[in-house]
């Protein structure tokens, strides 16, 4: 399968604090959606230093694009305003597609109604940015748990 | 300046940022994410923080020339701006956002225009601490020391 442009397949042999008794860690993938550089370049960092794959893309229909191809994620990580295609239209897609993946929305604020649509949309679980060792812990104990 | 002196006036300079507002808990957390297999990450993601803000500032200067003001645009604009600095712990930069936010909400013009002088104002602030802090390290590390944590 070809991975597309900002894609990154490095993996990290560091584990974080608390990490060292998730021993599935490196079969987690997960994909960044978010149109800020450096949110994208942030958010793979940390998910390095867990020992996770991360892909990146810069908006929504990138997202749905790439699981319509038949990429599977464990993790999906969906920022809300996004252009081309916003975290809860992607979300709504990828739920219609069938996609059962964790999908996580990571917003900088926006109202409790914007907050709630979001979640409406098909989310698992919604956090404000920025992602923090915290809550990475926190969904890779969801996903060792559905796993 | 021997290697302690550079690491201790690098250490003062960074402390006295906090103090001051100019960063928050978000750059530590930052700076935990750099190892040995990333050294330049807090470089690059700083680096990103000024690309990022410096084309946003450009944008919102031309979107509240304009004769009808696009405040959904603007506010587009600031939203992403207050991500960003919020991202990389540069607080003073994150609340004029805020504010900035709330007059864009009221559609109010002179809001937006006092905000956009406080918040390119507070940037270009923090951009020199951050130069000034880099350099600081490069002293460091010039002169064969490791940066204190």
């Amino acid at each position: 399968m070809v991975l597309g442009k900002g894609a990154s397949s490095s993996l990290s042999m560091k584990m974080a604090d608390g990490a060292e008794d998730m021993v599935n860690n490196n079969n987690f993938t997960v994909l960044v959606v978010d149109d800020d550089p450096l949110i994208r370049k942030l958010h793979d960092m940390h998910l390095k230093n867990f020992g996770l794959r991360a892909q990146v893309v810069e908006n929504g229909k990138k997202a749905v694009d790439l699981c319509h191809v038949g990429a599977n994620f464990n993790l999906i990580l969906m920022d809300r305003e996004m252009p081309v295609m916003n975290g809860a239209e992607a979300t709504k897609e990828l739920r219609a597609m069938g996609v059962n993946s964790l999908i996580v929305g990571v917003t900088s604020c926006g109202s409790p109604n914007e907050k709630q649509a979001f979640m409406e949309a098909g989310l698992d679980y919604c956090f404000e940015k920025p992602l923090t060792p915290d809550k990475i812990t926190f969904l890779l104990q969801e996903l060792n748990k559905n796993n | 300046m021997d290697v302690l002196q550079l690491q201790k006036q690098f250490v003062d300079y960074r402390a006295s940022l906090y103090h001051e507002g100019f960063l928050d808990e978000q750059f530590t957390q930052l700076q935990e994410l750099q190892d040995e297999n990333n050294p330049d990450f807090v470089v690059e993601v700083v680096s990103l923080f000024f690309e990022d803000s410096e084309r946003l500032l450009n944008e919102l200067t031309k979107a509240l020339e304009q004769q009808s003001i696009d405040f959904k645009r603007v506010d587009a604009h600031v939203h992403q701006l207050k991500g960003s600095s919020s991202s990389i712990g540069a607080q003073r930069v994150q609340k004029v956002c805020i504010a900035f936010r709330n007059y864009c909400e009221e559609q109010n013009i002179e809001g937006c225009l006092k905000c956009l002088q406080q918040v390119k104002h507070e940037y270009s602030l923090v951009k020199t601490k951050f130069e000034t802090m880099f350099q600081l390290e490069q002293q460091i590390l010039t002169a064969g020391g490791s940066i204190p944590v």
